[in-house]
Parts: structure tokens; C-alpha cells; sequence
């Protein structure tokens, strides 16, 4: 009786939603990203653009929660056979997504076979690189790309006899000034958000040294890790030693830590580009932005950072008609206009060298100084096999189990060799079963 | 004559029943029989590739000595929170028994905290402990003790223990309440008269009669400890630092949820569903035993 009824309302819904479709005649475009808050009005916004800039298409922005909820979200979508066009998935589901073959469409492919205009010269390579394959097809659509840089408070650096427009270039350097200013009554010298992403992988290819074997897994699924380098331990046991006299204090996994940079406890914090905008909005001091410090005895060194953030993957199963509007939608993304609002209105870095430029004419970075180092810390040198980008499969379980052995170190329970061999030995087991898994 | 109702339709008692067993197909036998199903394989997110590999995943649990921690670590925290919220409940309850004037406000303001969602109490929980921001951590600080929760996996386990000890507090403290006003006055009037103080009274009287509620208390505050504290965790710890919060049914969440790890995250499950039946057989077989109804 009750599965009759419900038989009959589902029925009368399928009716009413196909008569919606044909009364339209829009085709209709599913974006579904993890954009919460102000950037999420931001999402909101370039959508309304680009469905005032035609008549063919309405796309639809919907918001799945964070990254993670998102992509799960979007895996049991289409597990159900009902995924969206677009997908926002984090750069570390890069190796994931590109595992599901025939769940989605490759963004090179989509443009060839829409006949969109698309040159993949037009984009910052540093960026791109990240999710495009070893023979330069492009995967998924950059879509929110940051890199980590050290924030410093000037007011801090001031009363610690520090000059607040010198700040530390290197990792000795960030300890001699973290010392003096805890000798001046602070709390602690420097914390960090993002501790695996900022200390091991985006160190690794700073300093030009590799995260795991196979160009960082892009030439293949039988990779390794690496992050248990001599480099690597010196630079983890110095952190760790440094956390006993308070000059590094750990502030807890993701950016929770941004609170000490923010309320003034640490005066010096490593944390994505895109971080700016809170601590402006937060932090009721002067504060300055600086390269990532690096080691000065590695050769080479400092090389480039590589990105974190999210791309865009286009989902498969959809009609020749829908993909000319994630196309077309694709190509508006591009424009210099959007991707200069984009990320002048975000901290995000733009996607194509156009809207570099532009943002540059418009006299932006003479009014905000320090917004262009994210784009030359990561452009300005060729990425080399170490930095253009990690594609690791499980990853997101990886950076769970880099966590778990970097609050060991933290906390003094284990040496850093002992720490990162555990991770190490800990991830290979995870590479295995995905590279098992993805036969 | 008999006494007894016989239905003399043979079909009627199975439609009668069809309802209960419908959600009991729906809601737990097929879950059920899906994750162990899951279990068994090795399979990418999307579902386009599976093999199945026997107890593989099994196996790999029980090497994997993070989550023998993980199973140390849920046992140190169920029986914690049970122990801590079921004295304390009992406690609460027995100075409410003797309260006359005003009861009726302590009682409601003591039930009061079960109304928080789980999610929100660690929300509550986490910013009075913040380390930077909390103000017990401010105070503790100035009192020469160094709180860092964050660090610290000691500290991170008091710390949730506390938070989801003070949400089942209020609703073992009614049912304990409510078993107390159940107990004949006359007994405990006679005891008074023989010249048994209270802590006697309580000992040889009022505890023995409330063991049937304390009994059911334990099964549910035990299951509660093992599934409904992982808002709490997940919100406060994340299971952090290094794994010293981290609960099976967390671990269950973040294997599968967040790292897309299927087969694993179904093998834990079907060993915590495993777990979770032994036990409350355990205490139904040999703790019902000492109960007195």
C-alpha cells in the first residue's frame, strides 16, 4: 500500500521534472564544489556571470560541505548513476580521480571534442603541471590554487628589536629571530598550518628533493616514498628540538593554528596564500608576507612550491549537449577578467598567465605588496621532476598517517628518523593496495 | 477450556510480524550483511574495479599496530566514560532524592545537558580547552599547569572522556532517580529505626535494589561510549594527537569516509559490530546474574 503511494508520488515528481526541463529549454549544469563562507559567494557569483553571459546553459553551483564531504559526495553520486558535470575535488584525490576511468572525462578530451578554444600554453605551468600527465594532456580544470609562505607580525618583529621589513630568508634564520622574540615575552617563536602539506611536501620541492620515486608517482603507480631523507629528518628533529625552548609551538592539524598567528601568541606562521584574508580580517597588527624559508646548505635551493587547493574534474556519463556547456563554461573560467577577480577577491593564485598580467596593469600588487610572491615563488624557476606536483594514490590517507607520525615527533615520543620511516613504511603499504586496486 | 488465544488464521501472526521484520531486513540485516560483504574485498571508491581477497583486510588489521592502539584506546575510553558517568549520575541522584525544597529545579537543570547534540557539546567542550583561545586553559596555564591538548594525548583523552561523560550524565541520573523513588520508603524507615546510617542505608539497601537499573545503564552507556561519541571526537580531537583519541568507530569514519579506504573500513566495522555483540552478550550471561529484580 505505502509502496504504491510512494510508486505514484515518485512518478508524479519524474512528471513534473521532465515537464520543468521542457518548459525551460536551458540545459542545465551541475557544479558541485566545497566553497564555504565568503568564498563560496565568490563561486556563486562567477556562476550568475557566466549564466547572464548566454542563454544556453544554467549552471548550477551547489555546495557539497568540505573537500572531503565533497568528493564522497560526488563518489556516491555516482555510484547511484546520477553524478554532477562538475566536480571540486582537493589536489591530493588528483591520484583518485584519475584511477576512475570511465567516471570521468578528461578535460583535454572535453575541449578536442567540443571544439572549445582551448591552448593549455595559456596557463601557468606551475599550476596546470599539477593535473596534467607526464605527456602534457591536461586532467581537470584548476580551479582554487594557493602555495604556503610565511606570514610575520611587524609589530612583534618591532618590540623584539627585529626589522619588520627583514624577514628570515632561511630555516637557521626563522630560529635566531623565533628565539629572540620569545626572549621578548612571546609564547612562541613560529607555528605552521598544514604540517605535511607546508614541512614535507611542499619542502621537498623547494628543495628540489622528491616526496616518492616516479617523478613524485606522475610516471606510474609502483612509487615509493622518500620523505625519510636525511634533508627531511634534519628539518623534522630541528622543528621538533625547537618545540622544547617554544621557538616552534605546534597549533594541531589543518589550519587550526591560525588562531596563535591571528590572536599574536607566534609571530611568525607558515600557511597557504589564501590564508591572507582571514588573518586580515582577524589580526589586529601590521603583518608582512615572505618566501617559505629553506635550508641555505642544500643546493639548488630554493627551487619552486608547488600548489594546493582544488581543480575542477568534469564527471562521465553525460550528453554531447551538456559537455559544450562545462566547455564553454570552462573557457569563461579562463577569462583574464574572471580569474583576476578571482584572485584578487581570494588569495588564490590566478590560473593563466593573462590574468597575472592584467592584475599587474591594474596596478594591484603596487597597492597590495606581497600578493605576487605566491606566483613567483612558484613560477619563476622551471618545475623540475620534484616540484611540479605529487600524485599519490590514497593520499588523503597518507597525509592522516603523516599526521599522526608528526604528533608523535611533536610530542617527543619518537625520534623524526624513527617518525618518518613509520610513515614511509606506513603510505608504501597504502600505495600497494591502491596500485592493487586500480588494475 | 483453554485459556490461551490461538490465532486460527495460519497467515495473520506472520503479517502481524511483517512490519517489525521488514526494518529489521531493512535497517540492520542488510547493512549488516553489506559491510561483510565489503569486507572481503579490495575495491577502488568509484566501484569500477573489485577483488575479492578473503580475509586479506582482516589480516591487515590485526598487523596493523595502529589499530590494536585504536582498540586499547576504546576500551581505556568506554569504560572511562561509563565508570565516570554512571558515578556521577548516581551521586547527583541520590543527593536529588533527599532534596525537598526546590527539587524540582535541580532535577530539570541536571537533565538539562542531554538536550546538547553530541556534536555541539564538543564544540562547547573544545572552547573552554583551546589552547590558545579556550579560558580554562588560560586559567590553567596561570595556575603553573601547561595545557596543550593538542600535543598532549593524555590531556586529549580527559578531555574527551569529560565532554562525553557530562552528556550521559543527565540520562542515567533520571533513570537512577526514578529507580530510587521505586524503593519502598518503609524499607529505608526500617533500616533508620534498626540505627543504619545513610552510607549503610544506601550500601546494604538502595544500592542492591537499583541494580537492575544499573545494569541496563551499563549496557547503554557502554554501547553509547562505543557509537554515540563520535560527534564528540570528531569534533574536539579528530582522533588526534597521534592516534590518542582515536575510538574504533572513528577510526571506522576516517578509513572509509575520508581516505575511501572501503574493504578496510568494512572489515573494522564487522570487528566492531563483532565486539559490540560480545560484550552486551557478556553482560546480559554473567552480570544479569548478580542483578536482583
Amino acid at each position: 500500500m505505502t509502496q504504491r503511494s510512494s510508486l505514484v508520488a515518485a512518478a508524479v515528481a519524474l512528471a513534473i521534472a521532465g515537464g520543468a526541463g521542457t518548459a525551460s529549454a536551458q540545459t542545465e549544469i551541475q557544479w558541485w564544489h566545497a566553497m564555504g563562507g565568503a568564498l563560496g559567494e565568490r563561486v556563486v557569483e562567477i556562476a550568475d556571470n557566466f549564466n547572464r553571459s548566454q542563454s544556453e546553459y544554467k549552471l548550477v553551483p551547489v555546495n557539497k560541505g568540505n573537500y572531503t564531504e565533497t568528493v564522497t559526495a560526488g563518489i556516491a553520486a555516482f555510484r547511484a548513476g546520477k553524478p554532477p558535470h562538475i566536480l571540486q575535488v582537493f589536489e591530493v584525490g588528483t591520484a583518485t580521480m584519475m584511477g576512475a576511468k570511465g567516471a570521468i572525462k578528461p578535460v583535454y578530451e572535453l575541449m578536442a571534442e567540443t571544439g572549445a578554444p582551448f591552448d593549455p600554453s595559456d596557463y601557468l605551468g606551475a599550476v596546470t603541471g599539477y593535473y596534467t600527465t607526464t605527456d602534457g594532456k591536461m586532467l581537470s580544470m584548476p580551479f582554487n590554487s594557493s602555495t604556503p609562505v610565511l606570514f610575520y607580525n611587524k609589530e612583534a618583529f618591532q618590540k623584539a628589536g627585529l626589522d619588520p621589513n627583514k624577514p628570515p630568508k632561511t630555516w637557521p634564520e626563522v630560529g635566531d629571530y623565533a628565539r629572540k622574540l620569545v626572549a621578548a615575552g612571546y609564547p612562541c617563536g613560529f607555528s605552521t598550518a598544514w604540517q605535511s602539506w607546508v614541512h614535507l611536501e611542499n619542502f621537498s620541492a623547494w628543495h628540489n628533493v622528491p616526496v616518492g620515486t616516479k617523478e613524485n608517482g606522475f610516471a606510474g603507480l609502483d612509487t615509493e616514498f622518500k620523505f625519510n631523507s636525511p634533508l627531511h629528518v634534519k628539518h623534522i628533529q630541528q622543528m621538533a628540538d625547537w618545540q622544547k625552548e617554544k621557538i616552534f609551538v605546534y597549533g594541531g592539524r589543518r589550519n587550526l593554528g591560525n588562531a596563535k598567528f591571528a590572536s599574536g601568541e607566534c609571530a611568525m606562521y607558515t600557511e597557504s596564500s589564501a590564508g591572507y584574508g582571514g588573518f586580515k580580517k582577524n589580526a589586529k597588527f601590521e603583518f608582512g608576507t615572505a618566501n617559505l624559508p629553506y635550508w641555505p646548505d642544500v643546493p639548488g635551493a630554493p627551487q619552486n612550491t608547488i600548489i594546493g587547493g582544488a581543480s575542477l574534474w568534469v564527471m562521465g556519463g553525460h550528453s554531447k549537449e551538456e559537455y559544450e556547456g562545462v566547455a564553454k563554461f570552462f573557457s569563461f573560467l579562463s577569462l583574464p577578467m574572471v580569474q583576476a577577480y578571482w584572485h584578487q577577491n581570494t588569495g588564490y593564485v590566478p590560473i593563466t598567465s593573462a590574468a597575472f598580467e592584467l592584475t599587474k596593469k591594474l596596478g594591484y600588487y603596487d597597492a597590495n605588496p606581497g600578493r605576487d610572491i605566491p606566483i613567483h615563488q612558484m613560477g619563476d624557476k622551471a618545475p623540475t621532476a620534484n616540484s611540479k606536483g605529487l600524485r599519490f594514490g590514497s593520499f588523503v590517507q597518507v597525509r592522516e598517517i603523516i599526521y599522526e607520525e608528526l604528533e608523535a615527533i611533536w610530542a617527543g615520543q619518537k625520534t623524526a628518523q624513527q617518525g618518518l620511516d613509520d610513515a614511509v613504511q606506513r603510505g608504501n603499504a597504502l600505495l600497494r593496495k591502491f596500485e592493487k586496486a586500480s588494475r | 477450556m483453554e485459556k490461551r488465544v490461538v490465532f486460527r488464521n495460519r497467515v495473520l501472526p506472520y503479517i502481524l510480524v511483517a512490519p517489525q521484520i521488514a526494518v529489521t531486513l531493512v535497517f540492520f540485516i542488510w547493512p549488516a550483511s553489506q559491510a561483510l560483504y565489503q569486507s572481503v574485498l579490495i575495491e577502488d571508491p568509484f566501484g569500477l574495479s573489485s577483488e575479492f581477497v578473503w580475509g586479506e583486510n582482516f589480516v591487515e588489521l590485526f598487523g596493523d599496530p595502529w589499530y590494536l592502539q585504536s582498540i586499547q584506546v576504546t576500551a581505556v575510553f568506554s569504560v572511562s566514560v561509563a565508570l565516570l558517568a554512571l558515578t556521577t549520575a548516581l551521586y547527583l541522584a541520590v543527593q536529588a532524592d533527599r532534596v525537598i525544597r526546590g527539587a524540582m529545579a535541580y532535577k530539570t537543570l541536571l537533565v538539562w545537558p542531554y538536550a546538547v547534540a553530541p556534536a555541539v557539546a564538543g564544540v562547547l567542550w573544545l572552547f573552554l580547552f583551546n589552547p590558545t583561545l579556550g579560558i580554562v586553559a588560560y586559567a590553567l596555564r596561570k595556575l603553573g599547569y601547561d595545557w596543550n591538548h593538542l600535543l598532549d594525548g593524555r590531556q586529549a583523552m580527559y578531555l574527551v572522556v569529560i565532554a562525553a561523560a557530562w552528556k550521559q550524565i543527565s540520562y542515567n541520573f533520571l533513570f537512577f532517580l526514578a529507580g530510587m523513588q521505586a524503593i519502598p520508603r518503609s524499607l529505608i524507615e526500617a533500616a533508620a529505626i534498626d540505627g543504619a546510617g545513610p552510607a549503610r542505608r544506601f550500601w546494604t539497601i538502595v544500592f542492591p535494589l537499583l541494580t537492575p537499573t544499573t545494569f541496563f545503564l551499563v549496557v547503554i552507556n557502554v554501547v553509547y561510549a562505543f557509537f554515540d561519541t563520535f560527534g564528540i571526537i570528531h569534533q574536539v580531537t579528530e582522533g588526534g594527537p597521534a592516534g590518542a583519541t582515536n575510538i574504533l568507530v572513528y577510526k571506522v569514519f576516517r578509513d572509509g569516509f575520508i581516505g575511501l579506504d572501503l574493504g578496510g573500513s568494512a572489515a573494522q566495522s564487522v570487528v566492531l559490530m563483532a565486539i559490540v555483540i560480545g560484550l552486551t552478550v557478556i553482560q546480559f550471561r554473567y552480570i544479569e546474574r548478580k542483578v536482583h529484580y
